[in-house]
């Protein structure tokens, strides 16, 4: 065999074994989440919300709905930001002033979850409580610090879609008479409109499935929320917070949580690709 | 250490289950527990090393005198959800249990709650050292740790008219006493019993005092 094929082989190999460890990820969550599923029906696990994993009440849907305010608000605070900063630094801002925001931009990813957590309990937190009313620790709270946190996820990759527009494009729009706001309004940014949906949905991933920050400043409570100032527990959290001590029933129905949030995430990311490829 | 040299102690965290677990399948020589062992864990031989008192706490600035064990329970079944209840000015209350398999949650279930269950408004967190930390900057919350955390911080509240103290708790006549307890597969010998010697001895016994706990000799 020449040396060409052997390293082709090689690196087959390579690929193939990340690939490997997200199938057998994917199988054993299945493989220790679904008894349980079957155990207390779908409908109930879904559904219900009465979560007493020790006295035999697994319900989870307090924790979906929880889950998704909190990255809807996430996307109402970070979506709007994002896109903001993206054509600002993509459009408005000179080359020089543009190389030195973007790397600061990705820097801000490059924090640790729980140092934006730690943020939220010593600042955010007492200010809601202090200004807002209810413990502070809420959805409210969770929704900001992750608004936050995909600011880079959403800024860098509408960056890319808006710098991907043809500078003809701005020119000849410029050219007919259009001032620059409405050359990024009409042009710049309905051009590239999948490229920024696909921002928008992978920053909603990563509000999903973000677990640390989110334990620290939501609060944690199995109620259903009634304002965005009440205590709530997502998906990720209730995992977290409960798998260190969890065992048989109770540790099927968190990896039961987990095949439901695979499921979301599944569907954020197949919708995401969707999109990408519609260009 | 110092006194003997050669004897290396791993030490490992995960909570009170998790201690249970490693003793019985015969992973760590001895395991730690802040709560009683169940039936099926029963085959494990157990050592009281310490008592400890779950105290009840609130803001420093909150003037609660006393809780019966009855409001206690009223309050995490989530029937008083107002400090208006408790004689003081109407205001809702910041509720914090510890998440469910915690060893703290389920001695004071144990005690407090009997069969019922905690309501879902009470906030959750995974430490006493998070729930003294939210407790001690919400002057409307009230939360329980162990006793041997309380600091100048946070307010222990008496239940029944007596307070978590050092005397109260050894002479169990505050309510909310739990042990702590080191369990293992097979009897402790060797350097596992001279550790269990060293801590029942009383410098031992001293150590867990300086630590707040209190002492079973």
């Amino acid at each position: 065999m020449d040396k060409e094929k052997f390293i082709e082989r090689v690196l087959f190999l390579l690929a193939l074994s990340s690939i490997s460890s997200l199938v057998i990820i994917t199988i054993f969550i299945f493989v220790e989440g679904l008894p349980l599923i079957m155990h207390t029906g779908l409908k109930d696990f879904i559904l219900s919300s009465h979560w007493a994993p020790t006295k035999g009440f697994f319900g989870i849907g307090a924790m979906i709905v929880s889950s998704l305010l909190v990255t809807l608000g996430a996307m109402v605070l970070g979506v709007p930001l994002g896109l903001a900063c993206a054509i600002v630094l993509a459009e408005f801002s000179s080359e020089r002033l543009r190389r030195l925001l973007k790397p600061t931009l990705e820097l801000l990813a490059g924090i640790p979850s729980v140092v934006y957590g730690f943020l939220g309990v010593i600042w955010l937190v007492p200010l809601i409580r202090d200004h807002l009313g209810g413990p502070g620790l809420s959805l409210l709270a969770a929704a900001v610090i992750l608004g936050i946190m995909i600011l880079p996820t959403v800024i860098s990759i509408s960056i890319d879609a808006l710098t991907a527009v043809p500078d003809v494009y701005r020119d000849g729009s410029i050219a007919l008479g259009a001032t620059e706001w409405q050359t990024v309004r009409r042009v710049a940014l309905p051009a590239p409109s999948s490229g920024i949906i696909t921002a928008v949905i992978l920053g909603m991933g990563r509000a999903v499935g973000e677990t640390m920050a989110v334990i620290m400043v939501a609060g944690n409570a199995i109620k259903l929320p009634a304002s965005v100032l009440d205590p709530v527990r997502t998906l990720t959290s209730n995992i977290a917070l409960e798998l260190g001590y969890a065992a048989g029933r109770h540790r099927e129905a968190l990896f039961a949580t987990g095949i439901v949030l695979f499921v979301i995430i599944m569907i954020l990311n197949f919708s995401a690709t969707l999109i990408t490829r519609r260009r | 250490m110092q006194q003997h040299p050669g004897m290396r102690i791993d030490v490992q965290g995960g909570g009170s289950s998790a201690g249970i677990f490693a003793a019985q399948q015969g992973a760590a020589n001895l395991g730690a527990s802040s709560r009683e062992l169940v039936a099926a864990e029963k085959k494990l031989h157990e050592i009281a090393i310490a008592w400890d008192g779950i105290a009840v706490i609130v803001h420093p600035s909150n003037p609660l005198g006393n809780l019966s064990l009855e409001q206690l329970r009223q309050l995490f079944q989530g029937k008083i959800t107002d400090w208006r209840d408790l004689g003081l000015p109407p205001h809702a209350i910041d509720l914090i249990t510890r998440e469910e398999g915690s060893g703290t949650r389920e001695a004071f279930e144990h005690m407090v709650m009997g069969k019922t269950e905690f309501t879902p408004s009470a906030l959750v967190q995974d430490s006493n050292g998070a729930v003294r930390e939210i407790v001690a900057g919400d002057p409307y919350s009230l939360g329980y740790i162990s006793a041997g955390l309380v600091d100048e911080r946070v307010k222990a509240v008496p239940i029944d008219g007596v307070l978590p103290t050092r005397e109260n708790v050894k002479k169990q006549s505050y309510k909310l006493v739990r042990r702590f307890l080191l369990v293992s597969r097979i009897p402790p010998a060797g350097e596992c019993k001279a550790f269990v010697d060293f801590i029942l001895s009383p410098q031992g016994q001293g150590l867990l005092e300086a630590e707040g706990l209190v002492g079973v000799k």
